[in-house]
């Protein structure tokens, strides 16, 4: 085995070890500072655990794609939003009222078509006008939460619907309805990105695109491909979520970029594109997760979070350059 | 419609497009509604703008520099709870300089990693916002922060005050934009930003120290973002945690609407000040037609994609990218 | 050559762009079995030849055969189902995937539901490496392969199809000469396949050993085929410059100052060791040596820009520790840099902006920068190098290779060092250009600059050089002085044979 291949197995189980350690201390430090008396690693707990993880679960295993395409996708929060508001309102139409509970999968299916038509216009863009996906996304974050608002205005969206709150509760398994979709999706993508040729390219694009390009990929509709795909898994995202909830703020989704590719950097996809695992980014999910849910069992307050994942992900980055340099003879640039 | 030459109108257009859009902007308001030109109304505006355009000054250095800065959003709401806190506990005289020495503390942080350790600059701001949050609500123990004698201080000049008919918002954001073009385009710290953000290695061949000059960016940014929370502090004398939330990719928009390439190397200050400006100018102007605030988002968007698609566009001279 | 039907036949390509005419009616033919060299200064054209061949550009006039049918390619994959493939001389592989999906990228076997077909893939991956006989497999990800493993890799590429013909641009540039032995032998066995090998490589030593035939361009025309076996290196360059070459060695003598820098047994971790040698005022020391010897190192460790695991340099006889290339500049070293727009220019900035950019510092008038300063050194610098532009206000990034190096020298000059190094001075210039910076650097010499000239190119060393240091490997082979030195003795050196290497 070579220096290098070492190293990558190095890089892909780091995550995992960061989860065990992560345990282990919230384990060991709740026996001293619990404020409960339950143990951390209570087995309904974890399962807990996975079902919170779902909703930024899903953003982020699209992510992973967009990503190791070589792009970036900003306007997921917003996405999300759209799609809750399409789902819950469109149970209230009057035709839809008639229909039962075969108003149920027809809402699904509008919120993730939006999901997915929101996708295709930032794919759209990225590929025809060649502006670099940073700020179109950056754009339609901005131009979809105004889709949002001018909805419903500021007024948030309810819609209680029974039948689907019991499917969203359910456990199968034991694992809740969530849970399901957030693995269900992490299969799928895998099967995607190892399995399949639109996958390799993917990869080959983020890595090369010149190359990708001489080859005769069609760098093009492979962009719009993915956007269209982390279009849906936002839209899938809220349709598990607000299944459950019923109502949907003007503002709900904001940041949730901002958590999903940190779950992502995490799971040690780069930036860059050509380079990145669905595995690792379902690691830097539950690792984000698993440290929410410590630092509220350890008695830290909720706000040290965002304060530790902040530090964290920007200690992971430092790692990673340490363990990529040279040493001392480098040229200092 | 295909071809764009560098010449001639699509030459002039690509070059000062953002200004042409701004003139259109202007007359069309103004043709639908004659009190988008009152005076009062373009005060209101660039007053109101002004705190957004205070922090887009300095975020104008840091890409410039070739880097980015997703952080000044969480980092106004640092200042901002921070000096409404400190006003109380030290009187106001103590607690402004004590508030910006904090602030570029952690401006000083995110330019020795982005500068130094040469880590991305997206992710250590990315981590950083998410940081500065934490750091926030662990200062204010999640509550929001008042001043509790809002009658008895001096505290609200800064947002609420004039001097001589002029709004002090309006004129801190135009002292600190002068003086902010004049650093940038005259004087030699100026030229070795566009340097290290043009090309780093050869500004570093050059002998401009790279590392340093990209700290001072952020340096300056960060400075900048205190000016602003304290703006919005005495403008409000009183605070949620997360009162900057968002304005990181408003921030970022407004630069890039003025034309500074992501990519570092390309942006004025008096550009900066235009897209501003341009934001502020439409939210009004949709304002004024009866529509809702988040009307402007739409149309932001629109005009954001527009103008960088636009100008990669008579850079490349072909209208559609080449992406097969 | 075995058969009479050409593999590839030209006939009268054009190719023009915007203000250049950068294919002029070029016309070879190349058969099959025949390694048929391809040669020319920089901006000869080849470089765009190739590109029509590869389906990148279209030719505006003119015709490409393929086996005598006529041809029409629109794209690099439209050239390759053709048969003819191109090797880049960038690598063009994706590193974080596998031998086997770079061999056939774009091309991946499928089976259903858009899944990629691993075993057919691996299997006909296997079966290509086997007649290349290399020491990795299909599976083995294209990062942890060596450079000239990489380019086997892209040879393999090629081998997907049944090529007729195989374009090799410079793939020795970056090769040892175990590497090139073995490169040497895929060619051969190409060309027992009957495949038509195009090889581009500007070394003569390369060209006569392992080519049939040469064809020559200069300034995109066509200038004729010779058969390697009947022709010397003097008629190859004749043809590619259009005159002889002024081979003559530099004979211009002056007076020489005291040693302006010294270096004692500097190194730097594996790049270089125990490298000693001196520059005096008014001497041209040439450092001559393959890519990858060291010599660049070298340069930037005296720059500040490495830092040095041992050994002194001594600036007028006193010994230095250089921080940082500000440090170098501070006591009058400058580096002319070997990648010009990676690390010479900022290509976004104006002429007078990059030209005075080490010493806008001092250039001020109270806090502001005194353009008119600036401006007046950009003047002086532009008349006495002859820098061909419409004016301070053009964004270098506009302006010809030549021009474009004569900022990156002004630069320097305006900063009246003591030392100054010049890194491959004229790579990537055409010929006009290049004779003026040799004439520059002997007058810089003349007027008491200590200079120094990386070079890999053995007439520019031998043309501008009083003392020659010869590298490989990271060590200094051997010294010459300007009279004692011979091409012979200078190949063997940097080619690591000692011979009789004085102690």
């Amino acid at each position: 085995m070579t220096k290098e291949s070492r190293a990558n197995i190095i890089k892909q189980g780091a995550i995992w070890a960061f989860i065990v350690v992560e345990l282990i201390f919230f384990s060991v430090a709740g026996e001293f500072l619990s404020v409960s008396d339950k143990a951390f690693m209570d087995f309904d707990n974890m399962l807990l655990l996975l079902k919170q993880s779902a909703p930024i679960g899903i953003i982020a295993l699209g992510m992973t794609v967009v990503m190791i395409n070589g792009n970036i996708d900003l306007s997921v929060g917003a996405t999300f939003a759209l799609a809750a508001i399409v789902l819950l309102d469109s149970m209230t139409w009057p035709f839809m009222q008639g229909l039962g509970d075969w108003a149920i999968p027809l809402a699904w299916g509008l919120a993730l078509l939006t999901g997915a038509v929101l996708g295709a216009i930032n794919g759209l863009i990225v590929w025809k006008t060649g502006v670099d996906a940073f700020i179109v996304t950056l754009g339609s974050m901005l131009g979809y939460r105004g889709l949002v608002f001018m909805y419903n205005g500021e007024q948030p969206t309810s819609h209680l619907n029974w039948t689907l709150v019991d499917f969203a509760e359910a456990q199968f398994l034991g694992l809740h309805t969530a849970t399901w979709f957030l693995l269900g999706v992490a299969l799928l993508l895998w099967l995607l990105m190892t399995r399949t040729v639109h996958g390799r390219n993917a990869y080959a694009i983020g890595n090369n695109r010149e190359a990708a390009v001489n080859a005769g990929i069609r760098v093009g509709p492979h962009f719009l491909w993915n956007f269209v795909l982390i279009g849906f898994l936002a839209a899938l995202s809220a349709v598990v979520f607000y299944s459950e909830s019923g109502s949907v703020n003007p503002n709900d989704g904001m940041l949730y970029e901002l958590w999903a590719i940190t779950a992502v950097v995490l799971g040690g996809t780069k930036l860059t594109g050509g380079y990145g695992s669905i595995v690792s980014t379902l690691g830097g999910v539950i690792a984000i997760q698993l440290l929410r849910k410590g630092l509220g069992h350890i008695g830290a307050d909720t706000e040290t979070v965002n304060l530790v994942i902040g530090l964290i992900l920007i200690a992971v980055l430092f790692l990673d350059r340490q363990l990529n340099r040279k040493g001392k003879e480098e040229l200092k640039i | 419609m295909a071809e764009l030459t560098r010449k001639g109108l699509g030459g002039f257009l690509a070059r000062q497009g953002i200004l042409v859009a701004f003139a259109l902007f202007m007359i069309a308001f103004a043709v639908a509604n004659p009190r988008f030109i009152d005076i009062d109304n373009i005060a209101g505006v660039i007053r109101s703008s002004a705190i957004l355009g205070v922090m887009a000054l300095g975020v104008t250095f840091v890409v410039i520099g070739g880097n980015l800065d997703l952080s000044v959003g969480s980092m106004m709401s640092f200042s901002t709870i921070v000096v409404l806190d400190l006003h109380d506990k030290l009187g106001p005289t103590m607690a402004i300089p004590a508030m910006f020495a904090m602030t570029m503390a952690l401006g000083a942080f995110i330019g020795f990693l982005v500068g130094y350790l040469r880590l991305n600059s997206l992710i250590v701001t990315l981590g950083m916002l998410s940081a500065i949050h934490g750091l926030t609500l662990t200062y204010s123990g999640g509550k929001n922060m008042d001043i509790a004698d809002k009658q008895g201080t001096w505290f609200g000049i800064f947002g609420q005050g004039n001097i001589a008919g002029i709004p002090v918002p309006i004129l801190i954001f135009a002292l600190l934009a002068v003086v902010l073009s004049i650093v940038l385009s005259r004087t030699p710290f100026g030229r070795k930003v566009y340097a290290v953000g043009g090309n780093g290695t050869a500004a570093t061949f050059s002998g401009i120290p790279r590392a340093r000059i990209v700290f001072m960016t952020y340096l300056m940014s960060s400075f900048c973002v205190a000016t602003a929370g304290l703006m919005q502090a005495s403008r409000s004398l009183g605070s949620q945690n997360t009162v900057g939330q968002g304005l990181e990719l408003e921030v970022l928009a407004a630069v890039i609407l003025g034309g500074a390439s992501l990519l570092g190397g390309s942006g004025t200050v008096f550009k900066t000040v235009i897209g501003v400006l341009i934001l502020g100018f439409i939210q009004n102007g949709l304002l004024l037609m009866g529509l809702a605030f988040y009307a402007q988002f739409v149309v932001t968007w629109i005009i954001i994609i527009l103008a960088v698609w636009l100008d990669i566009a008579a850079k490349r001279g072909r209208l559609w990218s080449p992406i097969a | 050559m075995t058969d009479a039907t050409p593999a590839l036949r030209l006939e009268g390509i054009v190719k023009t762009f915007p203000g250049v005419r950068a294919l002029d009616g070029v016309s070879f033919t190349v058969m099959p079995g025949e390694v048929h060299a391809l040669m020319g200064e920089n901006g000869a054209g080849k470089s765009t030849l190739m590109k029509v061949l590869g389906g990148i550009h279209q030719p505006d006039e003119g015709t490409i055969y393929i086996a005598e049918q006529p041809v029409v390619m629109t794209s690099p994959i439209e050239a390759k189902a053709k048969g003819v493939v191109f090797i880049h001389q960038e690598l063009s592989l994706a590193d974080e995937l596998s031998v086997a999906e770079n061999i056939f990228l774009g091309e991946l076997p499928r089976k259903g539901f858009g899944r990629v077909d691993w075993q057919k893939l691996y299997d006909e991956t296997d079966a290509i490496l086997k007649t290349l006989n290399v020491g990795f497999n299909a599976r083995t990800r294209v990062g942890d392969l060596s450079i000239a493993n990489q380019q086997m890799v892209e040879i393999a590429r090629a081998l997907t199809v049944d090529p007729r013909a195989v374009i090799f641009d410079e793939p020795t540039a970056s090769l040892t000469d175990a590497e090139k032995v073995v490169l040497f032998e895929v060619i051969e066995d190409l060309q027992s396949r009957g495949v038509g090998v195009i090889y581009i490589s500007h070394r003569m030593e390369e060209i006569f050993k392992i080519t049939d035939r040469i064809s020559v361009l200069r300034d995109g025309q066509y200038r004729g085929t010779l058969n390697t076996a009947d022709t010397s290196e003097d008629e190859i360059t004749q043809l590619m410059i259009g005159r002889k070459l002024d081979l003559s060695r530099n004979e211009s003598h002056h007076e020489m100052g005291d040693v302006a820098l010294e270096v004692r047994n500097l190194s730097c971790g594996d790049l270089f060791r125990d490298v000693s040698f001196s520059v005096r005022r008014g001497e041209v020391v040439g450092f001559y040596g393959l890519v990858g010897a060291g010599r660049t190192e070298i340069a930037e460790t005296i720059f500040g820009l490495r830092e040095p695991t041992g050994g002194q340099i001594l600036l007028n006889g006193e010994e230095v520790r250089i921080q940082s290339p500000a440090d170098a500049i501070r006591r009058g070293i400058s580096l002319v840099p070997e990648d010009r727009k990676g690390q010479g220019l900022v290509l976004g900035m104006n002429c007078r902006d990059n030209m005075t950019l080490p010493q806008v510092d001092d250039l001020t008038a109270g806090p502001f920068v005194a353009e008119g300063s600036e401006v007046a050194i950009f003047d002086q610098y532009r008349d006495k190098l002859d820098i061909r532009t419409p004016g301070w206000r053009q964004l270098v990034g506009n302006l010809s290779g030549g021009n474009q190096q004569k900022i990156v020298i002004g630069k320097w000059l305006s900063m009246h060092p003591e030392v100054l190094i010049v890194d491959e001075p004229t790579r990537g210039i055409d010929v006009g250009s290049k004779s003026e910076i040799h004439n520059l650097i002997r007058s810089l010499a003349a007027q008491g600059y200590a200079v120094i000239v990386i070079s890999s190119e053995m007439p520019e060393v031998l043309h501008v050089s009083d003392r020659i240091v010869a590298m490989f490997s990271g060590r200094v082979m051997r010294e010459f002085t300007s009279e004692e030195v011979t091409e012979d003795s200078l190949i063997q050196a940097i080619s690591g044979i000692t011979g009789d290497k004085v102690a």
